[in-house]
């Protein structure tokens, strides 16, 4: 072999390797779903996702999510602001737990909440099989990107700007308000974009807490895993590229608000 | 923050994390060990759970090593070589991020199962990969995919050439430059990547579910051994098998803020080519 051809040949042979190791793994069963969902053209397409259960699940999926990446989006921030500006024996501690949810597994998540607030809850509190049990193990999974989009934004802001405006005559709500909320909007955004997207596709910790139950807790992957079941894949394939076009088009969203203010991203 | 504002906070944010997190998870702990350490014990140690976890370890054996080599070799592709398609190539690589677990495995079924794309040709090799254990591998090795890269990219980006091409001037050929400089100087990154791989592959449910068929004594994963204990009303199994997994995940925590403390907070500026690297980003879908 001359030895130009030899030396890009070696070139060439890591991201080659790289490119078929992905192929293989991501992009060719990703083209698989997307040709299965229009293997039988648009009309099948359209009545796949458009079937009543499929769009209950979509919905509930959908509602679920965006409460979730609310209600985190405000807890997220009390509770960074407290890591942040706050200081007491266990603080760290604390800090560190926020990641449970992300070093957990999600079944080990769902049996957690399951065995707290399901039948057998000490409490006396069983949201097993209603749409709160959904909306408790979504909060539990998108917890950590919430906190952890706004903290290092909170640590980086310019205190004196408070103090001045306190000096001012501002109310410690009007501070919030008027100085701290305008610069951390973005990142608050971020997170919440994040919660979102984690939400959407959410399974493990569903499965167990939700029951799965038709048109009342059966969310958008507990759907397309039954019709995968019961041998359906077209179908499961074509509302999989509902599920996915929505996370992809928010972490799209995500990127865009990140360049177009310069949020630092969170460690 | 002032005094008064001080304790509201304290509240809010303690009650939420104690009644959604830690007395949830501690509450696992304490239902394994409702009937006393043998019968979660004897529960785990069933010949079901015992091939479950020896099927687990095997994945991982097999998922975590494949990930790491194309996780180091990806990140040193992007951060050393300039080519065209870099970023598209750095792009897809956080596709398994954005995708349900659950359409994981089911673009896995649709690509390799018997009616799939390569099903005729796999059935003709004798080949099974769905509802068998090179369907679980694949399954766990595309969701933990990106992990290595995100955490051995951004090191390869700060350290630098100069190290490199000393080496290489000196005389050193490219394995040893890369076993001599480049591997010491990552060796961090690298462990941080590979412990969220391995935590990740040993954790993963939903696109496990899809492509393995969950035959217990076959095909069962511990997490699925978990879920089926939960469905026959094994609890004693379910949270023991659960326990095991939680523990785990301590450890994977503890390797988390060693990492964060160690490097400390990192700022990334909108130029920074690993702007793409940050944890909530890196650990998506579960």
């Amino acid at each position: 072999m001359p030895r130009r051809i030899r030396r890009m040949a070696a070139r060439l042979a890591g991201p080659g390797l790289a490119v078929t190791y992905l192929s293989l793994l991501v992009l060719l069963p990703l083209a698989a779903v997307l040709s299965s969902a229009f293997s039988s053209g648009p009309g099948a397409f359209w009545q796949a996702v458009s079937q009543p259960e499929a769009v209950a699940a979509l919905r509930l999926t959908l509602l679920c999510s965006l409460a979730v990446a609310a209600v985190n989006s405000v807890l997220g921030l009390v509770i960074a602001w407290m890591l942040v500006r706050d200081d007491f024996p266990g603080i760290k501690v604390v800090g560190a737990l926020i990641d449970l949810p992300f070093a957990l597994p999600t079944i080990v998540a769902g049996l957690t909440l399951l065995s707290l607030y399901g039948p057998n809850s000490p409490f006396g509190v069983n949201v097993a099989g209603t749409p709160a049990g959904i909306l408790l193990a979504l909060a539990f999974v998108t917890l950590p990107f919430a906190v952890r989009s706004v903290q290092p934004v909170l640590a980086e802001l310019d205190r004196e700007t408070e103090e001045a405006a306190a000096t001012l005559g501002a109310s410690p709500a009007g501070v919030v308000r008027r100085v701290v909320l305008p610069s951390i909007a973005p990142a608050l955004l971020a997170g919440a974009g994040l919660a979102f997207a984690r939400a959407v596709g959410e399974f493990g910790s569903v499965v167990l807490i939700s029951g799965n139950l038709p048109f009342h807790t059966e969310v958008a992957s507990s759907w397309i895993y039954s019709l995968s079941q019961s041998g359906d894949l077209s179908a499961a394939a074509a509302v999989s590229v509902v599920l996915v076009l929505i996370a992809l088009f928010v972490l799209v969203g995500i990127g865009l608000v990140r360049r177009r203010f310069g949020v630092a991203e969170s460690v | 923050m002032t005094a008064r504002s001080r304790w509201p906070v304290r509240v809010v944010a303690l009650s939420y994390l104690a009644l959604l997190i830690v007395v949830p998870v501690g509450s696992v702990f304490y239902r394994a060990f409702a009937h006393g350490f043998v019968a979660a014990w004897v529960a785990i140690t069933t010949p079901d759970a015992l091939h479950a976890l020896w099927l687990t370890l095997v994945v991982a054996l097999i998922a975590v090593p494949l990930n790491t080599v194309f996780g180091v070799g990806v990140a040193l592709i992007l951060a050393r070589h300039r080519f065209r398609g870099a970023w598209l190539l750095d792009a897809l690589i956080d596709i398994p991020l954005a995708v349900s677990p659950v359409v994981v495995g089911l673009a896995l079924v649709l690509a390799y199962g018997q009616t799939g794309w390569f099903g005729r040709p796999l059935a003709a090799a004798g080949i099974t990969v769905i509802y068998a254990v090179p369907g679980i591998v694949m399954a766990s090795a595309v969701v933990s995919l990106p992990y290595v890269v995100r955490s051995v990219l951004p090191v390869l980006l700060e350290i630098g050439t100069d190290q490199e091409e000393a080496a290489a001037t000196l005389g050193a050929g490219p394995a040893a430059v890369f076993s001599r400089v480049t591997l010491p100087s990552i060796r961090r990154g690298l462990a941080y990547g590979v412990t969220l791989t391995t935590a990740r592959v040993l954790g993963e449910f939903g696109a496990v579910v899809v492509v393995s068929g969950n035959i217990t004594g076959k095909t069962q994963t511990m997490t699925l051994f978990i879920s089926n204990s939960v469905e026959n009303l094994n609890s004693t199994a379910a949270y023991a098998g659960a326990v095991l997994l939680a523990l785990l995940a301590l450890f994977v925590l503890a390797v988390m803020s060693a990492e964060k403390k160690e490097r400390g907070p990192r700022w990334r500026s909108r130029s920074d080519r690993s702007q793409s690297d940050s944890e909530p980003h890196l650990l998506l879908t579960g």
